[in-house]
């Protein structure tokens, strides 16, 4: 009895939690005005993709769509390079002002980055660089929550493993290199998706930094184009998968990665 | 460890450090020295205009009926999204640690789902399901015979219409570490607690609750920092109406900065909003130390 009504109530809270996602699918596969209907409706009466067509051929979102995959990855893996060898220096290495340095870098993720923005923004306008992908890249070249990630994880490698690679004669960054990178792979890939789907999903920023249509991220431009198109909820839900279904896909493949992460970066010193 | 050197170690750290420091520690220093000066649209073409004024912009904000509604707003949506939101995720891990339960995978995904997927495109479709006549929302409310609510349109709704999305999106993250937490709770203090025949509100009381205090600490500052953030939301859904009524600080440091390039200014709403987090943060420690 107690098992029927927790099941019941999984299985609505879930489907609710899906809803809003459901009717995105099913609107973006609907004609003009088929989306603005009482009672809504969940499947598409005539099916159509229309409107993906618009935005592909008329509103060039293929653009949008490839600055967005093309800054994730690139500020995934430069930030992944930084990251890990800061993370090793600070879990395996001795020189002076470490702690210090480490607890100065750990108290200031409590300042929220909206503080940066303006002095980046006239930063980096002074060198020429908004509207360009390096006004994106820039910011994300390191990130101290991914310090903290990987030394936390490099520190359970044990001390052992490194030295004897130095008897060989195996240089710093060679121990880096065969050594750290492969054994830290999972926290990498955990880091990797974390720092994807987060400037992925970024907005505040690219709607500083980036000026022009042709240089927008999805996120900008989806909300640019909901400016001019309040009354197409079709155009706008496929506007919306677009967006969303590389995150669910990467989420998906490697969702195990991702809960770990959140899990570390709960665990308290 | 032996012959590992401290020149290795700054090697590297080099790159990493100089780009936080570069990028993130510098524009910190400089915003607050821009909020110390008239810095306007100018300005921007010609920096010797820039003259110093001193504490003028945090003063002039405290006359400026905007940023008190805006501030008021974030608090609204802050003190009512995080308890609310860390209550659910309380709840849906109880649920999902529940022994009964099978299949916890596919519930897990499906409540954790809207965490990843994209602010900005989720902001869009909530907005048509608050649709006030052809939105997924009023038809809902309207099977328990509830007249449609203009949710975004009316300036009493709109802030909650964002509270209740906000929720929604956010609660599968802090779900994730309410279930580690509870897992590192013994089954024998259950055990116990069953054998003395305790119920379960009183085993939730007296042991959950208080096992969990460090888990919802974290929780609860990081929930709070990030709903401090507020922008996406209102600027989707409501551009900040209706009558200003989803305002946020954030959006306000947006406009004032990025719209109207009085930079100065809006320095001093950024700095005010680290402010507020920072003594947000400092109570939350002190909370919960004071309940032990």
């Amino acid at each position: 009895m107690k098992k029927i009504f927790l099941y019941t109530f999984l299985i609505i809270t879930s489907l609710v939690t899906l809803v809003p996602f459901i009717w995105m699918l099913a609107a973006s596969f609907m004609p003009d005005g088929d989306a603005s209907v009482f009672p809504p409706t969940f499947i598409p009466g005539p099916f159509t993709i229309t409107q993906y067509q618009v935005l592909f051929e008329r509103l060039n979102v293929a653009r949008n769509f490839f600055n967005s995959l093309f800054l994730s990855i690139t500020v995934t893996f430069i930030s992944l390079f930084f990251n890990s060898m800061a993370g090793y220096a600070f879990a395996k290495y001795k020189f002076k002002g470490k702690n210090q340095l480490f607890n100065i870098l750990l108290s200031s993720m409590i300042i929220p980055s909206q503080v940066t923005m303006l002095p980046l923004f006239l930063m980096l306008k002074s060198i020429g660089l908004i509207n360009t992908y390096m006004a994106i890249i820039i910011p994300g070249l390191a990130n101290i929550f991914g310090i903290f990630l990987i030394r936390q994880y490099v520190m359970s490698i044990p001390d052992s493993l490194l030295e004897a690679a130095k008897m060989d004669g195996a240089t710093d960054f060679q121990i880096y290199r065969r050594v750290i990178i492969p054994l830290a792979t999972p926290i990498l890939v955990t880091l990797a998706i974390f720092t994807f789907l987060g400037t992925w999903n970024d907005f505040l920023w690219p709607l500083i930094a980036l000026t022009d249509n042709s240089m927008y991220t999805l996120p900008v431009s989806l909300a640019n184009l909901m400016g001019e198109h309040t009354k197409d909820p079709e155009l706008m839900m496929a506007g919306s998968v677009i967006t969303i279904i590389p995150v669910i896909i990467v989420f998906l493949v490697l969702q195990k990665y991702y809960v770990r992460g959140i899990m570390m970066g709960s665990v308290k010193e | 460890m032996k012959n590992f050197s401290a020149r290795a170690a700054y090697f590297f750290l080099a790159p990493a450090l100089s780009a936080i420091f570069i990028f993130f520690f510098i524009p910190v220093i400089a915003a607050f020295v821009i909020s110390l000066t008239d810095f306007d649209i100018y300005a921007l073409g010609d920096y010797s205009t820039v003259r110093f004024i001193g504490l003028s912009n945090y003063v002039e904000l405290f006359d400026d009926p905007l940023f008190w509604t805006a501030l008021k707003n974030t608090f609204y949506y802050v003190l009512v999204a995080s308890p609310l939101s860390i209550a659910v995720s309380l709840g849906a891990a109880m649920l999902l640690n529940s022994k009964l339960v099978k299949l916890k995978g596919i519930f897990r995904l499906s409540y954790f789902i809207p965490v990843v997927t994209t602010l900005v495109a989720v902001a869009i479709v909530w907005r048509f399901i608050y649709h006030p006549k052809f939105g997924i929302m009023n038809y809902f409310l309207s099977w328990f015979n509830i007249n449609p609510v203009d949710w975004l349109g009316d300036p009493v709704w709109a802030m909650p219409a964002i509270i209740l999305m906000s929720v929604w999106k956010n609660f599968g993250y802090n779900m994730i570490i309410f279930i580690a937490g509870l897992q590192n709770i013994s089954e024998d203090l259950y055990e116990a607690a069953d054998m003395e025949g305790a119920n379960g509100l009183q085993k939730f009381r007296s042991i959950t609750l208080p096992m969990l205090a460090p888990t919802t600490l974290f929780v609860s500052i990081i929930t709070m920092i990030g709903f401090f953030q507020l922008f996406a939301e209102p600027y989707v859904m409501t551009q900040g109406g209706p009558l200003n009524s989803t305002l946020s600080i954030v959006q306000y440091m947006y406009q004032e900065g990025f719209r109207w390039w009085n930079m100065g200014y809006s320095a001093s709403i950024a700095f005010v909003l680290f402010f507020i987090i920072f003594i947000g943060t400092l109570i939350q420690f002190k909370l919960q130390k004071s309940a032990r």
